[in-house]
C-alpha cells in the first residue's frame, strides 16, 4: 500500500511574528488564523482516499443477558465490509478501562447499560452501516436493574460485576460499591457537643454532560507493517494507548497516535470511545475507518458527571465558628468504574469545602448501578460536594443570624490550615479576600428590562424570548459562594509531564520547536508553551509540533493540571536548553568577553545577555551550524494515598480557588429563572496569558450556572434508559441565559509551582453552581436542596 | 429513498397522488431531525422550496391567506400588524437559523402539540388550505389537529396556505420552556380579542394530546365581558373574573409528565400564562389608540 | 442523485448522493469544505450555520438536494465575501436597509482555490472583520463553534451594523458554544462593529 497521508492531518503551527509575547501576556492563539477559517482538521473532518465509515450498534436496554447476535443478514447488505462482535476480538484482552479494565470492548455475555456497544460495521457510506446495524439481530433476556444505592445494596442484589478481582474489591462493603474512602479526624460526635447550632441536609445533584460540541470521531488507518495509525480528539494520547494497544495485540509503537482537533472535552474524553472499534474495523478490512458519533450516540460515547446524594451535618457555636462536619457522599458511577474511585477521593477530602473544621466524620463512595456510567467532568467530585456545603453555610449563617459572606469568612481557611486529611495548606489560600471581592462589588442595576417608554423588553426578563412575563411575578435574588479544587492528580499517583525542547537556526533566526503529547481542547495550552518558550529562550518565533505518541506522556488535559505540569514540563526541557546553548556559546565566544564566565546569562530577544543587560551574542550566530534537541519528562512534588480507614494522608499537590456572588431574577408564579449576573474572584497564582485566564473563569462558570438552572441527564428510575439524549431535550446555556461574568483575578504565588502558577480551569464550576441556588433562595425563599432547579421545584407543582 | 423535485404546485400535487407516501419536506427542520437521527427513511422525500407561490402571502379585507412555506422571520418582519399573536409566537421559534427556515405549514404538517404556531391559529381564527388533484378544501384549524402528530390531511393531501383571519383587537402569545431562547414548547398559550364580533378566543400548546382552545373559559370570559360591559366601558377586569378565566384554561389542559414537565406544572403554568396575556392584551384594548402590534 | 450548486462562488457537482444526505454531509464529506461543523445534526447548535441564497440556516436541516441550483457560502468563503461586500458597498454602512449581498452579486465572485496543507498556519489569509475580531478578543476556544457563529454574526452585522448588546445576544441566541460562556464572543461582536464603524467614518 502506497504511504497516503489522511486530509486533516495536523501539521505544525508556527507562531510569527504577529504575537511575540513571553508569559503574562495576552498573546493570541496560534490555532487562532485556522480556527476562524474553517481550515483547522477536527477529528470529524479527517478524510481518506477509500475510507470506509464505521457504525455502533448500541444496547436499546440497561442490563440484559444476549442470548445471540445474528449478523448473517446485516453481514449480506451491499456495501459492507465488516461486522465485529465479542467474538472476533484478536487478542485474550477484551477488556479496557482508565483505573481498572472492567469495561468490554464489545460486549459479552450480557450488557449492562442502556447504549453499550455490542457490534461494530464497517461500510461504504454512514447510511449503508446504520442500514446494515439495524439488520444484525440481538436476543436480550432482560435483567432487573439496579439504579440507587438502596437497590444496589438491597440483599440479593443482582451484582453488576461478579467476581470483581480489581484492587478497590477487598475493601469495600458490598460488590456493588466501586470504592469507599472515609475521612476521620478529631471527635465530630464530641465536638458537636460544643455546637449552639447544628443544621443538617440531603442534597441531590443530577447527572451532568460534559456536552462538548465536537462529537466523538476519529480515523483509524491501518498501516503496511500491520500496525495502525490512529487520529482521534482526546485527553490523554498515552493513556488511551496503554488501553488500545493490548486490545489489538500489537506492541504500542505500532499504535501511533496523533491527536486530531479537539472540540472541547471537559472530562468527557478521558474514558475511550470509538478509539479501539474504529483500529479493529481497519485492521479487519485493512481500508481506513472513520467513525464519527452524531449528538444521540455521543450521549451514550462518554461518562457523564456523577450524580450524587449527600448527606450534611455541620454544627456552629453562636459567635459563627464551625465545630464538626459529618457527611456521607453517594455518587453514582453507573454500569463501570472509570474515574469513580479518583472523584470519590476528591469528594471525600474536598468535601469540608475551604473552611476550618478540626472534627469531621466524613465517608464518600461509588455505587456500580445499571445507569449510564460516570467518569471525569470539570470539578471532578469537588463540584458535588461544594453545591451541599455552601448550601450549609448558607443554613447556618440564617441560623444564627449572620450574614453569610460573614459566616463564611470567619470560618474561612488560609495558608497553613490542616484539611481533614492531616495535610497542610502550604501555599495562599485567599478564601475570605475572594469573598470580600465579589461581595464588595456593585449590584447591577434593577428592572433591565424596563425600556424608554415602550415595552418590557423580555430579552432582559426571566423567560427571555418566550415572552412568559413583563415583569409579574419578578423577584431578585442575591447569592454567594466559594469553592476549593485540587490541581493535578491526587493520590500519589504518578503525574508527569514530557516535553521535547529543540532550539536551531531557520533562515537566519532562532526558532525554537516544543513537541509534546498534551491534549489541546480549547484550553489554550499551545498558546501558553509558546510563551514559556519566548521567556526561557528568548526567541520570537516558536513552532508548536503536533501532539502526538513519538514523544513522551504529558498526562491528561484534566484536572486543571496541563499548564502546571506540561507548561512546567516545557519550562524545564526549555531551561536545560537554554544551558546546552549557553555551553556552546561559551565554547565558541566565552574567550572573548569575561562575562561568558563570571555573569548570569539570559536568552532575551534573540541574544545572549548578561544580568546586567550587556548583549554578549546574537542567537543566530551561537546556534550557526548546531541545534539543541531535548526531551525530558518533570513531575510536580510527589503526593501520598489517603489510608483507607482514616482518609489520611498528604494527598494533593496544589489547591485552587474561586468564589462567586450570582445576581437571579425569578419568575415565581412560572418558576422561570434569569441570572442577571455572575461576579467572580479566583486566585490564579500567576496569570500566564490573561485572556485564557478570563476564558478559562467565564466558561467554567457557565457550565456551573447550566446544571443550576436546566442541565440534567434524566434517566428512568424503572428502566434505567436515558430520556432524553439530545440537544432538544438536554438543554445547554445559549447566550440569552448567560449573563455579565464579571472577573477578579488575584495573582498570590505559590512558590512550589512554575511560574507561581496555579490551576485554573476547574475552580470556577464548583461555586457558580451553589452561588446560582443561593441567590434562587433569596428570591423565593424556598430550601432547594436539589439541582438542577426545575420550574416544578419552584412552583411546587 | 427517492428524492422529488416538483417545480410547481400542479406538478407536486400530481407526484403526492401518485406517491402517497411521500414525505414533503421545506424548511426541513423536523424532518431532516428525523432522517438525521435514524427515526424516519420515507420512501420518498419531495421538495417544496422550488414552489416560489408557497412563500408567498396577501393581505385581504378579512384575512391573510399565507403560504405554507413563508419563513417564521417573514411574518416577524412583516405580518406584526396583521397577524400580531402569530408574529410574536414566530419570534419563538427554534432560533434565528431555524425562523429563517420553518414555518407554518411545517408546524400544521408535523402537528406536533408543541408546535408553536399552533395557539397562535387558534386563537386568531384560521383555515388550512389543502389540496390534491381530487380538488381544494379548507379545514378550521381546531378540526386540523386530530391526534398527537396526526393531523386531518389525507394521504394525497399537500397544505398549500393558511387563512388566517386580521386582527381586530390585541393577541398575545406566551410560552414556557426551561431555556430563555432556542427551547421547544413546555406549554404554550395564546389569546386574541376579537372587538368586532365582541369575543376572546385561546389557544392552548403541549397541555394536551392536541392544540386546543379552551373554549369553556372562553364562553364564561365572553359572557362575563358582555354582563359587565366592558367591551364599551373599557374597564379594568376583576381579578375575579381573570383568575376564573385562568382556572378554565387550566382546566382545559390534558397533559401528561414526560422529561420537559409535569403535567401539574403544565396546568399551573398555562393558567398563569392565561391571566397575564388576558391583562396584556384588555390594558392595551383599553389604551385606545396604541398599536395592535406584537412585540415581535 | 446529483446535485449542482454554488459554493462560495464556484459551480460544484456532487454525484451519487444519498437522497437523505444533508446539505453539511455533502459539504463536509463531498466538497472538501468541513469548516461547517456537525455538532448536534438537529438545529440546535448553530455550528453548521451557512447562507443559503444569502440566509443563515443550519446545513444539517437542508436536504442536498434542495440546494439544486442555489448558492451557499460558508466559513471558507466568508472572508472573500466579506471583502466582496466591502468592495460593492464601499462605506456606506448598509444604512440604506437595502445591504447584503444579492444572489447575482454573489455569483459574480468567487472564493480562492482551497489551499494546501503546505499553509495549514493561515499565515497570510486576509481575514474578514468578524474573524479578526473573534481572534483578537479571545472568542475562540475550542473553536467547534466558532465557524457558525462567525457565518451568523457576520450577517447580523451586515443587517445591524451598531447592534446593542440584546440584538447580539438575540441574533446569536441559535448558537452554542460549550467553552467561553460567551463573554469573549461578545467582545469579539462588539469589537467588529466598532471597528468596521471607524472603517466607515474614515470613508
Amino acid at each position: 500500500m502506497a504511504k497516503r497521508t489522511p486530509a486533516g492531518t495536523p501539521t505544525d503551527v508556527t507562531q510569527g511574528s504577529r504575537t511575540k509575547g513571553g508569559i503574562g501576556e495576552s498573546t493570541l492563539r496560534p490555532d487562532g488564523t485556522l480556527k476562524v477559517t474553517g481550515e483547522f482538521a477536527y477529528s470529524s473532518d479527517m478524510w481518506h482516499e477509500d475510507m470506509l465509515w464505521g457504525h455502533t450498534l448500541r444496547s436499546t436496554v440497561a442490563h440484559a443477558e444476549i442470548r445471540s447476535i445474528d449478523t448473517a443478514e446485516a453481514l449480506a447488505t451491499p456495501g459492507v465490509h465488516a461486522i465485529l462482535t465479542y467474538d472476533d476480538l484478536p487478542t485474550e484482552v477484551k477488556r479496557y478501562g482508565l483505573e481498572f479494565q472492567d469495561t468490554p470492548v464489545l460486549a459479552h455475555g450480557k450488557v449492562r447499560h442502556h447504549g453499550e456497544p455490542v457490534a461494530i460495521v464497517a461500510a461504504d457510506h454512514p447510511e449503508t452501516a446504520r442500514r446494515a446495524a439495524a439488520k444484525i439481530r440481538v436476543d436480550y433476556a432482560d435483567l432487573p436493574v439496579v439504579t440507587d444505592e438502596a437497590s444496589a445494596t438491597a440483599e440479593g442484589a443482582p451484582l453488576v460485576h461478579e467476581n470483581r478481582d480489581d484492587h478497590h474489591a477487598g475493601h469495600v462493603p458490598h460488590p456493588n460499591i466501586v470504592h469507599r474512602q472515609p475521612i476521620v479526624r478529631g471527635d465530630a460526635a464530641e465536638a458537636a457537643k460544643r455546637a449552639d447550632v447544628i443544621v443538617s441536609g440531603e442534597y441531590v445533584f443530577g447527572m451532568q454532560d460534559q456536552a462538548f460540541l465536537g462529537p466523538e470521531s476519529g480515523l483509524a488507518v491501518p498501516g503496511e507493517d500491520g500496525g495502525v495509525d490512529l487520529y482521534v480528539a482526546t485527553q490523554w494520547l498515552h493513556s488511551d494507548l496503554r488501553q488500545i494497544a493490548p486490545v489489538l495485540g500489537l506492541p504500542e509503537d505500532k499504535v501511533r497516535m496523533t491527536l486530531s482537533g479537539v472540540g472541547g472535552a471537559f472530562g468527557g474524553r478521558e474514558d475511550l470511545s470509538m478509539q479501539i472499534h474504529a483500529c479493529l474495523l481497519a485492521l479487519r478490512t485493512g481500508k481506513p475507518v472513520k467513525i464519527v458519533y452524531n449528538r444521540f450516540e455521543s450521549f451514550f460515547g462518554h461518562v457523564h458527571r456523577h450524580p450524587a446524594k449527600l448527606w450534611y451535618e455541620h454544627g456552629a457555636t453562636k459567635d459563627g465558628k464551625l465545630t464538626h462536619l459529618k457527611c456521607r457522599i453517594v455518587l453514582d458511577g453507573g454500569a463501570y468504574a472509570s474515574a469513580s474511585p479518583a472523584v470519590v477521593g476528591n469528594a471525600s477530602s474536598l468535601s469540608v469545602g475551604p473552611y476550618v473544621v478540626e472534627d469531621v466524620d466524613i465517608e464518600a463512595l461509588a455505587l456500580y448501578t445499571n445507569n449510564p456510567p460516570c467518569g471525569a467532568m470539570r470539578g471532578f467530585g469537588a463540584v458535588q460536594a461544594c453545591f451541599a456545603y455552601e448550601a450549609q453555610m448558607d443554613k447556618l449563617a440564617a441560623k444564627l443570624g449572620l450574614d453569610p459572606v460573614e459566616f463564611r469568612r470567619l470560618n474561612a481557611m488560609e495558608q497553613g490550615t490542616l484539611l481533614p486529611t492531616g495535610q497542610r495548606v502550604d501555599s495562599p489560600a485567599p478564601v475570605a479576600e475572594l469573598l470580600r471581592r465579589v461581595k464588595a462589588r456593585p449590584l447591577p442595576p434593577e428592572q433591565q428590562w424596563l425600556t424608554a417608554g415602550e415595552a418590557a423588553d423580555v430579552r432582559a426578563l426571566p423567560g427571555g424570548l418566550s415572552n412568559t412575563t413583563h415583569g409579574e411575578g419578578v423577584v431578585r435574588g442575591v447569592g454567594y459562594a466559594v469553592g476549593i479544587k485540587n490541581v493535578g492528580f491526587s493520590e500519589g499517583f504518578d503525574d508527569y509531564s514530557t516535553a521535547r525542547v529543540r532550539m536551531e537556526v531557520v533562515g537566519g533566526e532562532p526558532v525554537a520547536t516544543v513537541h509534546t503529547a498534551m491534549a489541546e481542547v480549547g484550553q489554550g495550552g499551545v498558546t501558553v508553551h509558546a510563551q514559556i518558550a519566548r521567556t526561557e529562550l528568548g526567541v520570537a518565533q516558536v513552532t508548536i509540533q503536533p501532539a502526538d505518541t513519538r514523544v513522551g506522556s504529558a498526562g491528561s488535559t484534566s484536572a486543571s493540571r496541563q499548564t502546571y505540569v506540561t507548561g512546567g514540563a516545557v519550562k524545564n526541557t526549555c531551561e536545560h536548553v537554554r544551558e546546552r546553548v549557553l555551553e556552546i556559546g561559551r565554547a565558541k565566544f566565552g574567550t572573548y568577553h569575561p562575562a561568558w564566565a563570571t555573569a548570569e546569562l539570559l536568552l532575551e530577544s534573540g541574544k545572549v545577555v548578561t544580568d546586567g543587560g550587556e548583549v554578549l551574542a546574537d542567537l543566530a550566530d551561537v546556534l550557526e551550524g548546531e541545534s539543541v534537541d531535548l526531551e525530558l519528562e518533570w513531575r510536580h512534588r510527589p503526593t501520598q494515598a489517603f489510608d483507607l480507614r482514616t482518609g489520611q494522608g498528604n494527598g494533593h499537590v496544589q489547591y485552587s480557588f474561586a468564589a462567586h456572588r450570582a445576581v437571579v431574577e425569578v419568575d415565581t408564579e412560572l418558576g422561570l429563572v434569569k441570572v442577571i449576573e455572575l461576579a467572580v474572584a479566583q486566585d490564579v497564582g500567576k496569570a500566564l496569558n490573561p485572556l485564557s485566564v478570563l476564558g478559562q473563569i467565564q466558561g467554567g462558570t457557565t457550565q456551573g450556572l447550566g446544571v443550576a438552572v436546566m442541565e440534567e441527564i434524566i434517566v428512568d428510575p424503572k428502566t434505567a434508559k436515558v430520556r432524553n439524549p439530545s440537544f432538544t431535550d438536554y438543554l445547554i446555556p445559549t447566550i440569552l441565559d448567560t449573563p455579565t461574568i464579571p472577573v477578579d483575578v488575584l495573582e498570590l504565588a505559590d512558590e512550589n509551582a512554575p511560574y507561581g502558577l496555579r490551576g485554573i480551569g476547574e475552580a470556577p464550576t464548583l461555586s457558580s453552581t451553589p452561588a446560582v441556588l443561593a441567590a434562587i433562595r433569596d428570591a423565593t425563599g424556598l430550601e432547594l436542596n436539589r439541582t438542577p432547579v426545575r420550574p416544578e421545584h419552584l412552583t411546587g407543582t | 429513498m427517492d428524492f422529488l423535485r416538483p417545480a410547481g404546485w400542479e406538478e407536486a400535487l400530481a407526484a403526492k397522488a401518485e406517491h402517497p407516501t411521500a414525505v414533503p419536506i421545506a424548511g426541513g427542520t423536523d424532518v431532516m431531525v428525523e432522517i438525521n437521527f435514524d427515526h424516519r427513511r420515507p420512501e420518498y422525500l419531495m421538495d417544496l422550496n422550488r414552489i416560489g407561490e408557497l412563500r408567498e402571502w396577501a393581505v385581504g379585507d378579512e384575512h391573510v391567506r399565507l403560504g405554507a412555506s413563508v419563513p417564521y422571520t417573514q411574518i416577524m418582519e412583516h405580518l406584526r400588524t396583521e397577524l400580531p399573536g402569530l408574529a410574536l409566537a414566530s419570534h419563538t421559534v427554534g432560533s434565528p437559523q431555524i425562523r429563517n427556515r420553518g414555518s407554518v405549514g411545517g408546524n400544521l404538517g408535523a402537528a406536533s402539540p408543541a408546535g408553536d404556531a399552533h395557539p397562535a391559529l387558534l386563537s386568531a381564527g384560521a383555515e388550512v388550505e389543502v389540496e390534491s388533484v381530487r380538488g381544494v378544501r379548507r379545514i378550521p384549524v381546531e378540526e386540523f389537529y386530530t391526534g398527537v402528530k396526526r393531523n386531518a390531511l389525507a394521504p394525497d393531501e399537500l397544505i398549500k396556505a393558511v387563512h388566517i383571519k386580521k386582527a381586530s383587537g390585541p393577541q398575545q402569545f406566551s410560552k414556557v420552556g426551561t431555556r430563555n431562547a432556542m427551547v421547544i414548547a413546555v406549554c404554550a398559550f395564546g389569546i386574541a380579542l376579537h372587538p368586532d364580533s365582541r369575543t376572546v378566543k385561546t389557544g392552548i400548546g403541549s397541555a394536551a394530546p392536541t392544540p386546543l382552545r379552551a373554549r369553556v373559559a372562553e364562553d364564561f370570559l365572553n359572557a362575563a365581558l358582555e354582563e359587565g360591559g366592558f367591551w364599551d366601558n373599557g374597564k379594568v377586569i376583576t381579578p375575579s373574573i381573570a383568575k376564573q378565566f385562568a382556572d378554565l384554561v387550566s382546566g382545559a389542559c390534558n397533559p401528561i409528565d414526560d422529561v420537559r414537565g409535569t403535567a401539574k406544572y403544565r396546568r399551573h403554568a398555562v393558567g398563569i400564562m392565561a391571566r397575564r396575556t388576558l391583562g396584556w392584551t384588555w390594558e392595551q384594548y383599553r389604551s385606545a389608540g396604541t398599536t395592535l402590534e406584537g412585540a415581535a | 442523485m446529483r446535485v449542482n450548486f454554488t459554493v462560495n462562488g464556484r459551480p460544484q457537482e456532487a454525484d451519487d448522493v444519498w437522497e437523505g444526505e444533508s446539505l453539511l454531509y455533502v459539504l463536509r464529506e463531498r466538497m472538501g469544505l468541513p469548516g461547517s461543523k456537525n455538532a448536534c445534526e438537529q438545529g440546535e447548535c448553530g455550528s453548521c450555520t451557512v447562507r443559503l441564497d444569502g440566509v443563515p440556516v443550519c446545513a444539517c436541516l437542508v436536504a442536498a438536494g434542495q440546494v439544486e441550483g442555489r448558492d451557499v457560502v460558508t466559513v471558507e468563503g466568508l472572508a472573500d465575501y466579506a471583502k466582496h461586500r466591502a468592495d460593492a458597498h464601499p462605506g456606506d454602512g448598509c444604512a440604506s436597509g437595502t445591504c447584503g449581498t444579492t444572489i447575482q452579486q454573489a455569483q459574480r465572485w468567487q472564493a480562492k482555490s482551497v489551499k494546501g496543507t503546505d499553509s495549514q498556519t493561515g499565515e497570510g489569509d486576509q481575514l474578514s472583520a468578524i474573524q479578526e475580531a473573534f481572534i483578537d478578543a479571545g472568542a475562540v476556544q475550542c473553536g467547534f463553534c466558532t465557524p457558525g457563529l462567525l457565518v451568523t454574526a457576520d450577517e447580523m452585522l451586515e443587517r445591524n451594523p451598531s447592534p446593542s448588546d440584546a440584538d447580539i445576544r438575540e441574533a446569536l441566541s441559535g448558537n452554542l458554544c460549550r467553552c467561553t460562556g460567551y463573554e469573549k464572543i461578545l467582545d469579539a461582536v462588539r469589537l467588529a462593529a466598532a471597528r468596521q464603524g471607524r472603517q466607515e467614518e474614515a470613508v
